[in-house]
């Protein structure tokens, strides 16, 4: 017969008074409760010296490293500018560089570490929806201000955010309407298994149903997952006109490859995309890609003069061979755009930012940009770009004027189950 | 026994450690440094990260049971990690949609992914008895099952941790499938902690010192399960599985009970950690975060009480040290850090006394046997 189990003795006492010892401090707590007023810590940013630091927290590690040390790099270079233009309020303004990681909680940690350590103005970064949501309540808890530049899925507004990227009404629905004006009446869904494609997918299927457009098929993969032979002979079969694809990161380089492999190409069944920009073209292979659509704000081709000094400076600065893009440019913007609102607010203070917000334009690589006071976006042109044997994307359809930016969907009829009341 | 881990060896400082009077000055050293010092010393946001550090310190307490004094390589803990913090975040995302919109009110993610029905799982969430209570049952009650199920097996060595990584991997892929657990995005944005303002700097420093709290706490009842007649079985076990089986003694319900006590200290763990850091999502419980959970255990020393407790929070705040000097290098110098420890020092952190004292002396025969 088995021995006893040999149960510790003093172990029922042990845990009793770490219980005791746990719940006495628990009830000792003698902060604010719920529906109290609380006292937000202090701003500690001090505008007294020649300098005044803004943090840059972009992703230098992790899969999205890729993509985001773009972004920290076209920071830099507006910063750069500002400071030789002479500053903004006279002061110089300096860069404190922190790494996302590719993790929602290293956002959020890096973001306070901003916010109470450094004191700086506002932080400009943020790349995934995750790490949006991660920081948030950082900015609004801090009382602070972040300026987030990539495109996403709406149905959102802090007071403590600025959107500098574009709203589904500046990408999702100019690009459905550019599809539908050229004919497609059928569509099919591909897209990673997150927020923003999903958000993305009820959006093209609401407008689907208004518009009499047939969706055939909504798949989703694991953010990351590499195995489409399966859904790219399912969409082959289904036949639809058009792709929608909202795949992200490694993905689309799997997509694509086996979508030229089945024999799909761009004349037959073109795939409209929304997060592949001019350097996702080259990781893909331009082989692979030629001739499909993209749905941006930003093309590198851009031919404005504004887009022409913005190429050739940061060209200048990291090397002839490096490529812009939008998530790049809409970051460049943000600098410009928190500087501006800081000359005409004629302070850095984050209340007088957010109430100097409204009708701050900048006249940026992609256009005037005008920010929207009320819901922290700005206006954007919606640009459709074809992708050519050069790697670069190249506009074939752009909205006759900058679109306002309508991030719960308020003016769509169609969309009035999707949008949530804030 | 003879046999001792690196880590474990005796020096005159372990020795005055493990009498009575010893136990009680290191708690209270202890206890003078995380309730009296900290406080002092750090910033409200420095005093916030080292609650999350201790957090990863309650979890490394538990690996050290079950791996160090059981030889358990449990490379799965983000798994019970990861119930812990989602149950406390579904409280707190429940509590916080009570709140502001009354009952019925569904969390405000919900909203954003279409679903305006209150899932039925979700609903006893909203009660905090509940939730306190199915923290500390469910999780453990899982590593109980799943404990019988390999260990009754014999399911050991490399298989058992292939089998409890796989686990991780499993579960975070599971959870970017659920919707409405916040999918890929996972929980965030909490308000209110059991009614109390998480914005408010008091209540912020009120969490670290319940983590603090938590973490003397689990490193008692360890203690007390190490020097009880179990703890010794359960070495045994360790060390000569066969044997202890052949003496009567049932080898996995044994290796049970420390399995079971590490998934309860990594849940207890998460559930404290979600207020603090205010998110969790898939991507703090799979396989990469549950092999750094192992990774703090091994550089502290795993065999040891403190040696768990020192790495994990070393570890941590190594990375963000590092992360905040070198934006763009610092995986490199962390690199560097675990190849240095490893190579030097086997043992981890805690075999470093060890080592200058086996400098200073002839080992004895039964220590260069060992």
């Amino acid at each position: 017969m088995p021995h006893r189990f040999p149960l510790p003795a003093r172990l029922a006492r042990a845990l009793a008074a770490s219980a005791a010892l746990t719940g006495l401090l628990a009830t000792a707590a003698c902060g604010a409760r719920a529906g109290e007023e609380t006292v937000a810590a202090e701003s500690c940013l001090d505008t007294s010296g020649d300098t005044v630091k803004v943090g840059a927290l972009n992703s230098l590690s992790g899969t999205m490293a890729i993509s985001e040390t773009t972004v920290r790099d076209a920071i830099r270079l507006a910063v750069d500018e500002l400071n030789a233009a002479g500053g903004v309020q006279g002061k110089q303004i300096e860069i404190v560089a922190e790494d996302g990681a590719s993790e929602p909680t290293v956002f959020a940690e890096k973001a306070e570490k901003l916010i109470r350590e450094d004191c700086v103005a506002a932080v400009f970064g943020g790349w995934t929806s995750a790490s949006r949501k991660a920081m948030l309540p950082v900015f609004e808890d801090n009382d602070s201000l972040l300026y987030y530049p990539v495109q996403y899925e709406g149905l959102e507004a802090s007071e403590n955010i600025f959107y500098t990227g574009a709203t589904t009404n500046q990408q999702i629905i100019p690009a459905l309407d550019y599809l539908a004006e050229t004919g497609a009446e059928s569509l099919y869904l591909v897209g990673s298994d997150y927020v923003f494609p999903r958000t993305a997918n009820a959006i093209i299927n609401a407008y689907a149903e208004a518009h009499g457009i047939e969706v055939l098929g909504e798949d989703y993969v694991t953010l990351g997952s590499t195995e489409f032979s399966t859904i790219v002979n399912q969409v082959k079969s289904a036949g639809a006109d058009a792709v929608f694809n909202t795949l992200n990161g490694d993905s689309n380089v799997a997509f694509f490859r086996e979508y030229a492999n089945v024999g799909l190409t761009a004349a037959d069944m073109p795939v409209m995309s929304v997060s592949i920009a001019e350097e996702e073209v080259g990781g893909i292979g331009v082989e692979n890609i030629e001739g499909q659509l993209a749905a941006w704000n930003y093309y590198q081709t851009l031919d404005s003069p504004a887009n022409s000094a913005f190429v050739e400076a940061f060209k200048a600065a990291y090397g002839a061979d490096r490529v812009t893009s939008d998530p790049m440019e809409a970051a460049y913007t943000s600098v410009h755009l928190w500087a501006a609102t800081v000359e005409k607010a004629g302070s850095f203070a984050v209340a007088d930012v957010q109430a100097a917000a409204d009708g701050v334009s900048f006249d940026g690589p992609e256009g005037t940009v005008v920010i929207d006071g009320d819901n922290h976006h700005v206006t954007k042109t919606a640009r459709i770009g074809e992708i050519s044997a050069d790697g670069l994307l190249y506009t074939v359809w752009e909205s006759p004027a900058p679109i306002e930016p309508d991030p719960f969907l308020e003016g769509y009829d169609w969309a009035a189950d999707l949008s949530v009341t804030e | 026994m003879s046999t001792r881990l690196p880590g474990s060896e005796r020096t005159p400082m372990t020795r005055f450690l493990d009498t009575r009077l010893g136990t009680w000055t290191g708690f209270a050293a202890a206890a003078l440094v995380l309730f009296g010092l900290a406080p002092l010393v750090l910033s409200g946001f420095r005093l916030g990260l080292l609650a999350q550090f201790l957090c990863y310190a309650i979890v490394a307490v538990g690996i050290g049971l079950a791996w160090g004094r059981g030889g358990m390589l449990t490379l799965g803990q983000g798994v019970f990690f990861g119930m812990g913090a989602y149950l406390m975040a579904m409280h707190l995302k429940m509590a916080d949609a009570r709140f502001e919109g009354g009952p019925g009110a569904v969390p405000d993610f919900m909203e954003l992914a279409g679903i305006r029905e209150l899932p039925a799982y979700w609903a006893p969430f909203a009660s905090p008895v509940f939730t306190v209570a199915a923290i500390l049952v469910l999780p453990t009650a899982f590593a109980v099952l799943l404990g019988l199920a390999v260990f009754k097996r014999r399911v050991k060595g490399a298989y058992f941790a292939i089998l409890s990584q796989a686990l991780a991997g499993a579960f975070a892929i599971l959870l970017i499938g659920q919707q409405s657990l916040g999918g890929f995005n996972g929980l965030s944005r909490f308000r209110y902690f059991f009614g109390f303002t998480l914005a408010d700097p008091a209540n912020q420093r009120m969490l670290y010192f319940i983590a603090a709290a938590v973490l003397l706490a689990v490193v008692a009842v360890s203690l007390q399960l190490r020097r009880s007649r179990y703890g010794e079985l359960l070495v045994a076990v360790r060390d000569a599985e066969e044997r202890v089986r052949f003496l009567g003694y049932d080898a996995a319900n044994v290796k049970v009970v420390a399995y079971a006590a590490a998934a309860l200290f990594a849940a207890v763990a998460g559930a404290v950690f979600v207020p603090i850091v205010g998110i969790i999502s898939p991507a703090s419980i799979g396989i990469v975060p549950s092999i750094m959970f192992l990774l703090g255990v091994a550089i502290g020393g795993r065999a040891s009480l403190v040696g768990p407790v020192v790495g994990a929070l070393v570890v941590a705040w190594a990375q963000t040290a590092l992360s905040e000097q070198f934006p763009s290098a610092w995986t490199y110098a962390q690199g560097l850090l675990f190849i240095l420890v490893i190579a030097l020092l086997p043992g981890g952190l805690a075999s470093a006394a060890a080592l200058t004292k086996r400098f200073r002396t002839k080992p004895t025969p039964v220590e260069a046997a060992a």
